[in-house]
């Protein structure tokens, strides 16, 4: 692998001075760089939140169904494996390969929300709430038991909705840009090795919506 | 049109690796017998060299050239020291 031969994957658009990148690859970094200070935000107040919280964390796997969300992440690895070779058919010449893998990628990206759609339905019924358990239910009773902690559940409802549902949102966004993106230019010819410039730039907003999860499942699923 | 073939990163060698990682978070995370700070260290670890891998070869920021680089990263920085500094004040 050589960085030459890589880096002659970017269309050949004229570079903005300096960078070396077009402008719109340039914007999106840009955009990026404003997200992860975003992100940095909501995990920010996470941290200072349990680590400075009066009292026990739930331990990780009681409320929260780690099985079908650590399947909800090898999805979103997949998704973006599915992302960027949907990137290196059409920088190859191959636009047929790119619709299929965009395709794949839309998919697994609408699938990726549907699961977390029905992973917030199932905690509600079992009475988590963004602000913390609801009387009566099964977790209620956990908390009764002794089995929950009662004094941070609340901080842990209100932040993990924050985190997850605006994580979710974006995966959403990038659903959207994408299905946009299949219906008005990759199905109807208009990407070409020449000018793939929607292709790269969505990838990267893709990629980094499945970095940020690979922190998220982490810290708030796992610790 | 042209027909050239790129050499690409070997992305599906990425997505094994990041498959690995995510099934030794699971196994480090409930089947491992280890201190919980040791834990939170090992768990920290790993996501942030999925995290890399991703940035790397499927951003192809290994591939960018330094200034866009640097312009990217400069956040990251930023970021850590918000964090540490929210934590300064509510924790330490």
């Amino acid at each position: 692998m050589s960085s030459a031969s890589t880096a002659a994957m970017s269309p050949p658009f004229p570079a903005e001075r300096g960078l070396d990148v077009y402008n719109k690859k340039l914007g999106m970094w840009v955009f990026l760089a404003s997200e992860v200070m975003f992100f940095a935000a909501l995990i920010g107040s996470y941290v200072v939140l349990r680590f400075g919280a009066p009292g026990d964390w739930a331990r990780p796997g009681v409320v929260l169904n780690i099985k079908i969300t650590a399947f909800n992440t090898f999805l979103l690895i997949c998704s973006s494996v599915s992302m960027v070779k949907a990137f290196a058919a059409i920088a190859d010449g191959d636009p047929g390969k790119m619709r299929i893998w965009l395709l794949v990628t839309i998919i697994g990206g609408a699938c990726f929300v549907g699961i977390q759609v029905f992973e917030y339905t199932h905690l509600v019924e079992r009475g988590f709430l963004p602000s913390g358990v609801r009387d009566g239910s099964e977790l209620a009773d956990m908390v009764a038991k002794g089995q929950l902690p009662a004094a941070t559940m609340g901080l842990y409802g209100s932040t993990f909705f924050t985190m997850t549902g605006f994580h979710g949102f974006h995966v959403t966004c990038g659903v959207v840009s994408m299905a946009y993106l299949f219906l008005t230019k990759a199905l109807p010819g208009k990407y070409t090795p020449e000018d793939y410039a929607g292709i790269e730039t969505v990838g990267l907003y893709w990629h980094f919506v499945d970095l940020v999860w690979i922190i998220l499942f982490t810290i708030v699923y796992l610790v | 049109m042209a027909t050239a073939t790129h050499k690409h990163p070997p992305y599906l060698l990425i997505w094994l690796y990041l498959a690995v990682l995510t099934a030794a978070e699971l196994g480090l995370a409930f089947q491992l017998p280890i201190s919980r700070n040791l834990k939170l260290l090992l768990l920290l670890i790993t996501a942030v060299w999925k995290a890399l891998l991703v940035a790397l070869y499927f951003m192809h920021l290994k591939f960018e050239g330094w200034n866009l680089r640097i312009m990217v990263l400069i956040p990251v920085p930023l970021a850590l020291i918000f964090i540490a500094a929210g934590m300064s004040e509510h924790i330490w």
